[in-house]
């Protein structure tokens, strides 16, 4: 439970953590807040020969608009974003599963980045990039790209990032005024990963579901009108769609289940928040 | 220091219960191990190492955060607070040290520094919460003997009491 040996550049600028990057490619991971990072370096399930620590660039720290989008630097921690007063006027869905995220002492250090970059199919803020529809802003020192979260995210803990590319911030899009937001998960205990996770937008008839913790990567599906009769049918289509499997937390019929009702409440909720 | 080779064991300072210290640390050395091994903070437990169990929990800047996901050399310049630095000179108790003895919010004692230092950090930014959101704070802590009735009844006492202490003052 004690890491393997490796070099440790404490960056002081975003140039000097993406130079380290182009010359050390897959030798080298960055670190930001660690709270997933420095677990799977203490299981030895990841072995870096080169730690290139971006929490003390002080322009990544930010949480700033961006035309329609809340764009978020690589730096911030999710304590920061969950107290950000703007939050729940701005984002009310952030607002609403951040809570789950770990705990507080985790979100202390965790950053907004670190959990989209580390993609894990069952973590709370890849489920709302992919449902916001948010983006994803890469940098090397070949330049900038920016990434749909549907392009960003490939599979469990995989992703579209290039070795030498850091994510310098996400965009996340503020929420329509008129519709309405919610997110529910069902873990086995407070904190832990999700069994299953939704995030829900409700915009007049249309309605949007993201589900987490079931497929390989948050999926979001859509429908223009969902008429009161057609939500559980609708529901139990998608459940199966989705195609998960059983592991040690939950069999894949509990699964299904958890979509059908956890899925069938946030959409109620979310309906009952459109003004 | 930006870069720092993984192969030397490295100077550290920083500010650690109220003293500045100097300790030496290789890039891989965890927080946690920098503070038992190499300060002698015995009040930092380590446990499952991965995050999970909280026992490790320290103040980092006056924010609860596990020492076993931090290199000690990322603190260096940094404020750390541990358990041991709750009580004062003559090694009197703090008012929440004594709620914990008061109420029976502990029985092997390897969990309670980590949630101490959680709660400092709580209730500095929660000065009256609710006891479903200090429950909800605590599930970053296992504890497997009390149960958590006596340490949410032992914070819930020191809530009570702080405010009332204010009211008095003013």
């Amino acid at each position: 439970m004690k890491p393997k040996a490796f070099d440790y550049l404490r960056a002081e600028s975003i140039d000097e953590a993406l130079a380290a990057l182009a010359e050390h490619g897959t030798r080298a991971l960055l670190l930001a807040g660690g709270q997933s990072l420095v677990a799977m370096v203490n299981f030895r399930l990841l072995e870096p020969a080169l730690l290139v620590d971006i929490s003390s660039i002080n322009s990544l720290r930010y949480i700033r608009m961006a035309g329609n989008s809340l764009e978020i630097g690589a730096a911030t921690t999710q304590a920061e974003l969950l107290a950000w007063p703007e939050l729940e006027s701005r984002q009310p869905l952030l607002a609403k599963a951040l809570p789950f995220l770990g705990h507080m002492q985790t979100r202390n250090r965790g950053t907004v980045c670190g959990s989209i970059a580390h993609a894990d199919p069952s973590s709370e803020l890849p489920l709302c990039l992919a449902t916001l529809g948010g983006e994803v802003i890469l940098r090397s020192i070949r330049g900038e790209r920016v990434l749909s979260a549907a392009d960003f995210q490939t599979g469990m803990l995989a992703t579209a990032r290039h070795q030498d590319e850091m994510i310098a911030a996400v965009r996340l899009p503020v929420a329509q005024p008129t519709a309405g937001y919610h997110f529910d998960e069902m873990a086995i205990r407070r904190g832990d990963f999700a069994v299953a996770s939704v995030a829900a937008v409700a915009s007049g008839e249309a309605v949007r579901l993201g589900i987490g913790g079931v497929a390989d990567r948050p999926m979001v599906y859509d429908w223009s009108e969902l008429e009161e009769n057609i939500i559980d049918p609708a529901l139990n289509a998608l459940a199966w769609d989705l195609h998960g499997q059983d592991d040690l937390h939950a069999s894949a019929r509990y699964r299904r289940e958890l979509v059908r009702r956890l899925g069938r409440r946030a959409i109620k909720e979310a309906r009952s928040c459109r003004s | 220091m930006p870069f720092l080779n993984k192969n030397t064991r490295h100077s550290i300072t920083l500010f650690l219960d109220g003293r500045k210290v100097t300790g030496l640390a290789e890039p891989r050395l965890l927080l946690s191990d920098f503070l038992r091994q190499e300060q002698f903070i015995n009040a930092v437990h380590v446990a499952c190492e991965h995050g999970v169990c909280g026992a490790c929990t320290v103040l980092l800047d006056g924010k609860a955060v596990r020492s076993c996901l931090i290199f000690a050399v990322q603190v260096a310049g940094r404020r750390i607070d541990t358990a041991a630095g709750l009580a004062d000179e003559n090694g009197e108790l703090n008012d929440l040290q004594r709620a914990f003895r008061r109420h029976h919010a502990l029985q092997c004692g390897y969990c309670t520094p980590g949630i101490l230092m959680s709660v400092t950090d709580f209730l500095a930014r929660n000065p009256q919460p609710t006891e479903g959101a200090l429950r909800e704070m605590l599930s970053g802590h296992l504890c497997r003997c009390t149960g958590y009735t006596g340490i949410v009844r032992a914070v819930l006492d020191v809530v009570a009491k702080r405010v009332s202490s204010r009211s008095s003052c003013t």
